[in-house]
Parts: structure tokens; sequence; C-alpha cells
């Protein structure tokens, strides 16, 4: 994000006399616009770097350091949660691809529908991909019970679905936001071309929404399936479908960032309420807190 | 000073070849992921090889000397269970085990990607070449370029097959000391003298002003330690550190000498062979294995990621001292009544080429999706080849699930998803 600090009269005769960019040292801007004055832009990268990277992927190192490290099995389901992910991806990739070499490249408004189309075949294929896993993680449910610790504790399918959800979350984000974070890292100027200058952020804020999302669905969708309640997975892929619809307003932020955080709170809340969870529950955690507060 | 190195670092390659031969199969066999008391030979073993053909003779041969006994009580008692308990155990440390090969082998590639990143040294094209790869690639012509590359494949993948007959015949016939002494020149050669040009090159990155007395204590003191704990004795994380630092160190020199797509092809070329070596009845890996069960040696434990039971075991097996574990990424099926503790060996050389393809993946183009998507895919395919050594119980190559997953990923990614997801980003959409 790139904010004016000061203004500077500076006398300077090597200068021409035109309104554009002198120099970029790779974090401080200076832009002629008269003979005798230079504005002095300062782009912060490395902090844009660090709140980007911190605002995306926090939440879900934190959830992985808390709850997913110490297990060897839940770090294992993971990263094969991510490898099925990513295999959806290169599908999808490889349709898009497809598409995109059959047709004529410029016509720019059948490219973008092309693209469109992309989204929202991708979006599907990542929901086959989760049900594939699901399928594919209750097949080996006996055998994981065989390969998991001393004690005997089994990972429970729902410990499954949150792990495997969060494993194409992280994925998701990665993959989303990577990139975007290295660019951030500099030289550059946002919005150069007359875009938004938020970009990062709203990239940022739009990882976080869907790696939280796709947490949710993950416990949500497994347990539609072993319930059989097929309308709870008709739900989530039409939620999905939405959000990739709703990212498709941007740059218009105000369409798609603040739906898409309500509809994130309100699938927490659904995953919370599915997975076992209830007001009593959390009741009973705040007055067990206090409790223990007030024993120790 | 240039031709001093490119002499050094062909003398050092000719070393490697030699090595990583015997490494290669040393590790081929043990990448397979043993569970037999046959330890693995670390993939370590044939990075190492590149670098150092001395090292990891060496460290095969002090394994073999010291840990005499050590295959047949395991194997004795492994005799002794019945089946259903020895299924138990091997399932039983199955996820610890890929998390303890996990965590070294991201480590590596962690290393490796970040200095790819930021030293460019290793990026930039030189005109040297290895020995190995005589043939130049012409960027002009692509037909040219892919017969030169398939030609310095078939001329590397030859010396390994040499060098690796030459090391079952020299363990075949008990020239332990040659071996010793090929792998102690080797680990001198790669933490000295590699990681002196590697700390040149990232003072140079990072232009910081360094004196000579203060870089040779410096380098003094790595490599002696380095030696000590590789050789002899250390505590175990330091030994696997190094490790990780020398696997970390032959793959950024094979990425930066082996040209662009003869590394390629002899990426894909060597785990064809580590697949062929280890599980043909007549492959140089597998007689090697079965002439260490003969003696009732154990198989190079030289430069092979060791764990803190490789201690334990080392003191619970009298003839076998630790020293020559210490490398081993053990996972040494070792039998007791209520101390069980199940082995896995992985060779140095997985670790090394594993390394290369990450490397590579994030040397070209620097798109951050490919290096990640190939990290995802050795890792699912080391989990994969996990999964069959349990299901297998025999030596299994860890090269080739893990490769062929890392270069589909390469190539898909870089020409497929890379394009789609640059155009989501450009217009902010998600999926």
């Amino acid at each position: 994000k790139c904010y004016q600090t000061k203004r500077s009269q500076k006398k300077d005769t090597n200068r021409a006399n035109i309104i554009g960019l002198i120099s970029f040292d790779g974090s401080v801007l200076y832009l002629s616009v008269h003979e005798d004055t230079v504005i002095r832009l300062h782009c912060c990268a490395v902090e844009v770097f660090f709140g980007c990277a911190f605002i995306a992927f926090g939440p879900s190192f934190a959830l992985f350091v808390f709850t997913i490290a110490k297990d060897p099995l839940r770090v294992i389901i993971l990263i094969a949660g991510a490898f099925f992910w990513l295999l959806s991806l290169l599908l999808s990739s490889l349709v898009w691809f497809i598409a995109i070499k059959a047709s004529n490249s410029q016509d720019l408004t059948l490219q973008r529908g092309l693209l469109i189309f992309g989204v929202f075949f991708s979006v599907l294929l990542q929901e086959v991909f989760r049900f594939a896993y699901y399928r594919l993680l209750r097949k080996a449910t006996e055998g994981l019970a065989a390969i998991s610790d001393d004690d005997g504790s089994a990972i429970s399918v729902r410990q499954m679905a949150y792990v495997a959800g969060l494993g194409f979350g992280i994925m998701s984000g990665a993959f989303s936001m990577i990139n975007i974070l290295s660019d951030s890292l500099g030289p550059g100027t946002v919005g150069i071309f007359g875009d938004s200058q938020y970009y990062f952020i709203t990239a940022a804020l739009m990882t976080l929404a869907l790696t939280l999302l796709h947490t949710f669905w993950g416990v949500v969708f497994f347990e539609g399936c072993e319930k059989s309640r097929w309308w709870v997975i008709a739900a989530v892929v039409s939620l999905h479908l939405l959000v990739a619809g709703l990212s498709l307003l941007n740059p218009l932020y105000e369409g798609s960032l603040p739906p898409v955080y309500v509809i994130t709170l309100a699938t927490g809340v659904w995953a919370f309420f599915s997975s076992g969870g209830s007001l009593h529950s959390l009741s009973a955690l705040c007055t067990r807190r206090k409790a223990e507060g007030e024993s120790s | 000073m240039r031709l001093l190195q490119l002499w050094a670092f062909d003398f050092c390659q000719l070393l490697f070849m030699n090595t990583s031969d015997s490494e290669e199969d040393s590790y081929n066999e043990r990448s397979a992921l043993v569970q037999s008391e046959s330890p693995t030979i670390p993939s370590y073993n044939q990075d190492h090889d590149m670098s150092l053909p001395q090292e990891t003779d060496s460290k095969r041969r002090r394994p073999v000397s010291s840990g005499l006994d050590e295959p047949g009580p395991v194997e004795r008692e492994r005799a002794s269970t019945p089946d259903g308990e020895e299924e138990e155990l091997t399932l039983k440390y199955g996820a610890k085990h890929v998390i303890m090969l996990f965590i070294p082998v991201t480590l590596c590639m962690v290393v490796v990607v970040a200095t790819i990143k930021s030293v460019s040294f290793y990026t930039e094209k030189s005109s040297q070449r290895l020995i190995y790869t005589p043939f130049e690639e012409d960027p002009n012509s692509v037909g040219q370029r892919l017969l030169n590359s398939f030609l310095n494949t078939i001329v590397m993948i030859s010396v390994i097959v040499v060098m690796t007959i030459i090391l079952v015949v020299l363990y075949k016939y008990r020239c332990y000391k040659f071996i010793h002494g090929w792998l102690i020149l080797s680990s001198l050669m790669l933490l000295f003298w590699f990681s002196f040009m590697y700390l040149g090159e990232v003072f140079k990155t990072y232009n910081v002003a360094m004196d000579y007395p203060t870089l040779v204590m410096i380098i003094w003191n790595f490599g002696v330690v380095g030696m000590i704990c590789i050789h002899w004795k250390g505590p175990l994380r330091l030994q696997q550190a190094y490790l990780i630092v020398i696997s970390a160190l032959m793959a950024l020199i094979f990425i930066k000498y082996l040209p662009e797509w003869s590394a390629w092809v002899i990426l894909g070329a060597i785990s064809i062979y580590d697949l062929i070596a280890v599980l043909c009845p007549k492959g140089p890996l597998r007689m090697l294995v079965e002439t260490a069960q003969e003696r009732n040696e154990p198989i190079f434990p030289a430069l092979i990621y060791s764990s803190a039971m490789v201690w334990m075991v080392g003191m619970a097996d009298s003839s076998n001292p630790g020293s020559g574990e210490s490398f081993t990424i053990i996972y040494k099926y070792f039998f007791p009544q209520d101390n069980e503790m199940l082995w896995v060996k992985l060779g140095l050389g997985d670790f090394i080429f594993y390394s290369v393809l990450v490397g590579k993946a994030a040397a070209t183009g620097g798109d951050w999706n490919t290096t990640l998507a190939c990290f995802v895919a050795i890792l699912i395919g080391l989990c994969l080849t996990l999964l069959l050594l349990a299901i297998f119980k025999k030596a299994l190559p860890a090269l080739p699930i893990s490769i062929t997953f890392g270069l589909v990923f390469y190539f898909s990614t870089d020409n497929l998803v890379r394009p789609f997801m640059d155009s989501l980003a450009a217009h902010q959409y998600y999926i």
C-alpha cells in the first residue's frame, strides 16, 4: 500500500518537467510533479509482507501447532488432504487449459468466461475430491487404528474430518497467497494501472476466510456423509459455489468480503453444532474454566 | 582459483561417483525403507556419493566392520516372533516413523530452497560442467538438446552403475580399508571445500565483509566437528544436523552443475535404476544386501540419518558400537520383549535427490506454487513407500514413487496450474 508521507521542495535541475516516476529504490518512490516538487511515497514492503502473511496464515498455523503437530497420524492425514486438494486443482487446471487452447485467445470476454467456468468447475472438482478423500479415510480407518500410538487411541471420523478440512484449507490458502506474498516483498507499486490499492490486504482476508471455510466444510461434509444426509453435501457444495461466485465480484470488495465472512461465521457455528458441540458444552467449558481458575 | 575449483570439483565428482555408486547401492537398498535388520542406505549416501564418494564408502565400511553381529540377532529375533505380533509391531510404529522421516527431508528441502532463492550463485549457469555430463545442451535446437540430455543421462547412469559394481566387488573382497579411506576423503571434501564455497557465496550475496582468519576458524571448526560427528561419536541432533547440511550441499552442487534438461532426465533415470538395482535378483544393491547378510554384517550404516534409538540399540547389542550407525536413519527391527524399537533406514542419496528435485523446481521460474506442489508430492510418495514397506517387509527403493510424483507434479503445475492460478490472482477470483 502506497501512501504519501511528505511533500518536499527540491530543486532538481536534472529532472525533466514531467509527471512521472523518477526512481524507486525498493522502498521509496520518487514522483516528480513539477520542476521544483518531488513527492516521496513510502511503500512499506516488509510490513505488508508480514501483515498479510500473519492475517492469511496465522489462524491455520495456530490450529496446526496446537491440534495437529503433536500427533503424527494427524500430520499424515493433513498432508494427504493437501495432496487431494492439489490433485483436484491439477485436473481443473487441465480442463481450463484445454479450453483456453481450443478457443480464440484474442477474444477477451470469451477468455474471462472460460476463467469463470474454470472457477466453478474447480469448485465442483474440489468437492468431488473431498468426497473421494472421505471414502479413502473410511476404508483406511481400520488400518489407521492399527498404526496409531501405543495407547490404542484410534482417530475418530470427526477428528479426521477436521484435519482433512484443514489440509484442504491450508493448501488452498497457500496456493492463493504465496506468490502474492513473495511479490509483496517488493520492489513494486500497487495499483499502478489504476487497480485497487487494497490488493494485498483483501487477498489475505479472503485467503483466511477460505481456509476457515474449508475446515468447517470438511467437518460438516464428513458428518453429512457419515449420517447419509445428502442435503448437507448439497449445502456445502452450493455454499462453496456461492463463495466462489462472490469472489467474482472483486474488486468490489464490499460485495465480496463481508458476505464471505458472514458465511464463514455461519458455517463455523454449523460445524460446531454438527460435530457435537452445544450451548451446554460451551457454558460447561466456561464454568469449568472458572472453577479451575478459582481452585488454582 | 577457478581452475583449481574445477579440478577439485571434478576430483570430488570422481570420488563421489565412486562413493555414490556404493552409497547408492547401499541407500537404494536402504532407502527402500527396509524393515529388516539390514539398514537402508540413506539417500544421503547417494548424494553424499556425489560429493564424497569416499565418505560413503568409509561410512559404509564402518558399519560393516563394527556391527558384525547386528544382522544376526535381529534376524533371529525376528524369526522367533510370531507373525501376528510382528505385524502389529510393524504397524504400530508406522505413523511415528513416517514423521521421523518427514522432518529431516523437509529440513533438507527448506535449506536447499532457501539457498536457491537467496544466493544467486547456485542458479547461475556456468560454462563448467561435470565430467559426468559431457554433452553441452544447446538451447537453440530442441531435438539436439533432448538428445544431448539423454546422452548425458546415459553417461551418468553408467558411471553410477560401474561405481556400484566396483563397490560391490570391493565389499565382496573385503577391501574395507580402501572404502573407509575413500569415505573419509569424500567427507573431508564435502565438509571443508564445499562449505567454504557455500559460505563464500552467502557472504557475497549479503555483501558481508569477512577476513580470512575468521573464515578459516569458522570452516575449520565446522569441518572438524563434522568429521568427528560423522565418523566417530557426537550428539545425535548434531549428527542429524550435519547429515542434513551435507545432503543440502550436495544437492546444491547438483543443481548448479547439472544442465537443465539433463537434470530432469537424470532424476527419472536414477529412480528407474533404483527400482532395478534393489528389486531385481541380480541387481548390485541386492547382491550387496545379500553378501552383508551372509556375513552377518550390517549393511553400510554410514551416511545414514540416525535417530536416538541407535545408541540404545548399540548398547543393547554388544557387537554393535554406536559410532558406525550414527548417520543411519535407522529403523532397525529390534525385537526385545519389553523394549520394542522399530527401525527404518533412509539413504542419504534419497535426501539429496528429493532436494535436487525441489531445488530445481524453485530455481526455474520463481513460482512458489510449483515448489510447494513438488514438496507435497515428494512427502506423499515417501508416505506411500513407507506404507508399502509396512506391507511387504523387505527392502524397497525409496526414490521411484516420490520422484515420479515429484516430476509429474512439477511439469503439470508449471505448465497447467501456474497460468490458471496467475489468471485467478490477477482478477482476484478465489476457488
